[in-house]
């Protein structure tokens, strides 16, 4: 495939960014979409044509949730459930042009190229996004049964890997599935219940504190994620939310 | 050979851990808040000995290289893990698992280093329970068990295929709360490139910051180790991109020992490589031989006429397929160990048998969707069969999997003593940095099991047996010659590496490099390769430093930076995995040496010359480093040929 390459180039997050435009030939369909992007920057350093793109990616089997380009207007690009890793390049058809963008939202400021900061989300975490508990000194594993059904709804919330899309994919900027997936993980569990309280209350102060926008219940989030978490965990926090302010 | 003290501590094996615990010296909590302690890497080793030793009272600083300590490769890790809970009744106990560990490993491994993490393996699960992993359970609300290669009984505990990523959750979240109350500093995006020593102790590290491109001095009274493997010394192999060998590279060339180099696991599923642009390697998770049939066509017409795409997998009938692994080994079949496993489909292939590409076998369901049903495979394994559509754009619900051994974990690593401190006073090393408790092969969900044990259960502990002496030790300035001396090599490195301005990537480099360890030190090895590989390597190490072509500037994100600091390192380590392949001249465990072997194709042992750990000191650039021996002693097992067979 023969294909047309507009990328969004900026050298630090003072910089000013423009797109500029490349080309790549004679990719495989059977290619990673990360792939064709080492294939361009190989291209650029052995023809000493110019800097390579700069673009976050490390596990590459779509589960650290590292890597993150807005493709064509879609976080992550064109298939569905995928991170930009497992995207292939026989998605696309020989000729198209493809553009690509980092992650566009006030709280991932961009760091160089596509590469965005999203410690944000670190910090949502840090508030609240966990039980307390140290090591050692814990009941058995088996004192506290859980039912299946409980246990299955945290693991589709706990599936997060926390890569930014349904930020990015918002028109407001909310983190609101990133922080339902951790809150409704918890909530399900009877572990967590103890401090659901204060866990819902300090993780939607802090991402309200980052900048994150509102929810206005568009479900672009849900469309996008690649791990295809359910806009149902937002349903779970907002529930979560007004019990902790209320009773 | 005296110089390797492994400090095992006296008395029976199954008292040795709780002896050494109720002996050991601690220190007071309010000693505690004087000490520094750095931890590199926040996978499930390094994040669960931070959250832990903060927990205690410690200052940690914790690095990593990624974005987000969750990033940490653990977090790809699929099937499960491993611990001696009993739950499903089946007869497991910790002696059974320390016995299937240690003959797993092909006895190579310590006898008390494995008796402890059997031991510790139940704290593990009870500890992420309560953190609220979201183990699969069953109706009744208990946690559910499956069972992995090597074993008899069902011990492995699993969080859909995803539990790696579970567990690292679990770990990351402790870690974060104890950045929230202020004992952990994180410093993400951040890489050690150095170690720094004072008075023949580890005392801190000098690390690059990646986005600024600042190299910054930190001060530690320990230093920990948790940075994983070396597997991605091949190119190609299930590790992430970023995975490297450095900080343990760092070290060895500072005097830690680096032990048996030529122990890589070779994991018998991963999805076949299919194109020279290809930038690694997919798993498909062990659980799936719990349910799948491994097989190729028992007549090679039939897998020609596959090959050339004459024949689908499905017009091959029952009779004429070859289901090998239950053919050789009708005790444990399909569950046989990964090296095992592996070298079994690399014999059907060399043989004419393989599929695809020839370089390929199946893995087929087929059985298992008519014996409990689609929903039920989608439910156990439907993300591991959604990830393989997406890669290779076949639907496995309908045809097998096609799969091909790859490289994946490294049992060797890092020597270090019972108390998992290397041979530097003060530098540990854990997780699979270290060279601890796999012997020459790990067995399925043991990985996870070890790197937990190591964060949670054993490093906080055995270092307080150090840092007892180092309570009056004032935090250094980091102004002291030792760490000029440690950042003035490094900015030299650099600059080196910035003004090569050769011709070649850094990319293309490796990937060249990679092939050739695949061909000479891989799979299969011999004399005439492994002396081979050792001249090349060396004609690879000098080429690279006069021919590859770093652009941009080194203080600012530059990827290309980081890569030829790792793979610089990646050079220099196959030389000498080529050189303890060489060294052992036996095989074992995922160690093949093709004169070393049994009349029907299996792996021969020399325990009379053999029986020990083989760890690497460096003496110097372009010296040869020389063998210390660790001789293994075993006085609870009865060391036997593996035989998966009966």
């Amino acid at each position: 495939m023969d294909l047309t390459l507009k990328i969004w180039r900026q050298e630090n997050a003072a910089a000013k960014g423009r797109f500029e435009t490349y080309k790549v030939t004679n990719i495989s369909p059977d290619c990673s979409f990360l792939e064709m992007l080492d294939i361009l920057n190989q291209q650029m350093i052995e023809n000493q044509i110019t800097l390579p793109v700069c673009f976050d990616n490390d596990c590459r089997e779509g589960i650290c949730g590292m890597c993150g380009l807005y493709i064509n207007g879609r976080p992550h690009g064109p298939d569905k459930g995928v991170t930009t890793c497992q995207l292939h390049m026989r998605k696309f058809k020989n000729g198209d042009t493809i553009v690509i963008e980092p992650w566009r939202a006030r709280p991932f400021p961009v760091i160089k190229d596509l590469v965005v900061d999203r410690s944000a989300f670190d910090k949502i975490i840090e508030a609240g996004g966990y039980i307390s508990v140290s090591t050692g000194g814990v009941p058995d594993a088996n004192s506290i049964p859980v039912p299946k059904k409980k246990a299955d709804v945290a693991m589709d919330a706990a599936a997060c890997i926390g890569c930014g899309a349904c930020v990015a994919s918002c028109k407001n900027a909310s983190a609101m599935l990133f922080v339902s997936a951790k809150v409704s993980h918890f909530a399900n569990l009877p572990q967590g219940k103890v401090e659901a309280k204060e866990r819902v209350k300090n993780m939607v102060a802090k991402m309200d504190e980052l900048g994150f926008g509102n929810c206005t219940n568009t479900g672009a989030c849900e469309a996008e994620c690649p791990k295809e978490i359910s806009i149902s965990h937002i349903a779970r926090m907002n529930r979560e939310f007004f019990a902790a302010k209320i009773l | 050979m005296t110089k390797l003290n492994s400090k095992i501590p006296q008395g029976p094996l199954a008292d040795k851990w709780t002896n050494y615990k109720a002996t050991q010296r601690l220190v007071n909590p309010s000693n505690k808040r004087k000490l520094d302690i750095i931890v590199v890497g926040t996978g499930l080793a390094g994040a669960s000995a931070s959250a832990s030793l903060a927990e205690m009272g410690f200052n940690v600083k914790a690095f990593c290289y990624q974005d987000s300590p969750r990033r940490a490769h653990s977090i790809a890790a699929q099937g499960g893990i491993n611990a001696a809970k009993n739950y499903p009744n089946d007869g497991d106990s910790i002696y059974r698992l320390f016995y299937d560990t240690i003959k797993g490993g092909d006895y190579r491994a310590r006898e008390a280093n494995v008796h402890r993490l059997a031991e510790v393996s139940n704290l593990i699960i009870d500890q992420c329970v309560a953190q609220g992993v979201p183990f699969a359970r069953e109706y009744g609300g208990m946690l559910d068990n499956r069972s992995f290669g090597g074993a008899q009984v069902s011990r492995t505990f699993y969080a859909r295929g995803q539990t790696g990523q579970q567990l690292l959750l679990g770990a990351y979240s402790a870690l974060m709360r104890q950045v929230h109350s202020g004992g952990v500093k994180l410093y993400t995006r951040h890489e050690m490139l150095n170690l720094v020593i004072v008075d023949g102790k580890a005392r801190g590290i000098i690390a690059r910051n990646l986005v600024t491109g600042e190299i910054e001095r930190h001060f530690g009274h320990a230093v920990v180790i948790a940075t994983g493997g070396y597997g991605n010394t091949f190119f190609l192999s299930t590790n992430a991109m970023g995975s490297n060998v450095s900080a343990a590279w760092q070290i060895f060339k500072k005097g830690a020992y680096f032990a048996n180099p030529a122990y890589v696991q070779i994991h018998p599923t991963c999805i076949p490589v299919h194109g020279d642009y290809q930038s690694k390697l997919t798993l498909m998770s062990e659980s799936l031989r719990n349910d799948g049939r491994i097989w190729v066509p028992k007549k090679k017409e039939d897998a020609e006429a596959i090959r050339a795409g004459k024949l689908k997998p499905t017009d091959i009938k029952e009779e004429d397929r070859d289901y090998y692994l239950e053919r050789r080994y009708p005790a444990f079949g399909n569950l046989v160990p990964r090296d095992v496993a592996s070298r079994a489909a690399k014999e059907r292939c060399d043989a004419g048998y393989g599929v695809g590409s020839g370089l390929a076998v199946y893995l087929d369901f087929s059985d298992a969707i008519n014996r409990l049903g689609k929903h039920v495979v989608e439910e156990r394994y439907g993300n591991l069969f959604q990830m393989y559509e997406k890669i290779v754009d076949d639907d496995p619900y309908k045809t097998p999997m096609m799969i091909y051994p790859a490289i994946h974990y490294t049992m060797g690593g890092i020597w270090v003593d019972y108390e998992l401190m290397t041979s530097i006073p003060g530098l540990y090393a854990i997780g699979e940095a270290n060279f601890s408790d796999h012997g020459a092969n790990r067995l399925g969900a043991s990985a996870l099991m070890q790197g937990l044990a190591d964060g949670y259960f054993v490093l906080p502990y055995t270092i307080q047996n150090y840092l007892a002496d180092d309570i009056q030790t004032p935090r250094m300035t980091t102004k002291e010659k030792e760490f000029d001396a440690a950042e003035a090599e490094i900015t030299s490195r650099i600059d080196t590496l910035m003004n090569i301005n050769g011709k070649h990537s850094v990319d293309s480099y490796h990937r060249k490099f990679g092939l050739k360890m695949w061909d000479l030190v891989g799979m299969a090895r011999n004399k005439e390769g492994l002396e081979e590989a050792l001249s090349t390597f060396k004609e690879m190490r000098e080429s690279f430093w006069k021919d590859i072509k770093i652009p941009g500037k080194k203080d600012s994100l530059n990827p290309e930076l980081e890569k030829a600091n790792r793979v610089a390192d990646f050079i220099e380590l196959g030389e000498l995995m080529a050189r303890d392949a060489l060294q052992r001249q036996e095989s074992c465990g995922g160690h093949f040496r093709e004169e070393f072997q049994t009349e029907d194709g299996e792996a021969q042992r020399n325990d009379s010359d053999f029986m020990f750990v083989g760890a690497w000191e460096y003496t110097g650039e372009g010296k040869e480093p020389i063998l210390h021996k660790e001789e293994l002693v075993y006085e609870n097992i009865k060391v036997a040929q593996r035989n998966y067979k009966k």
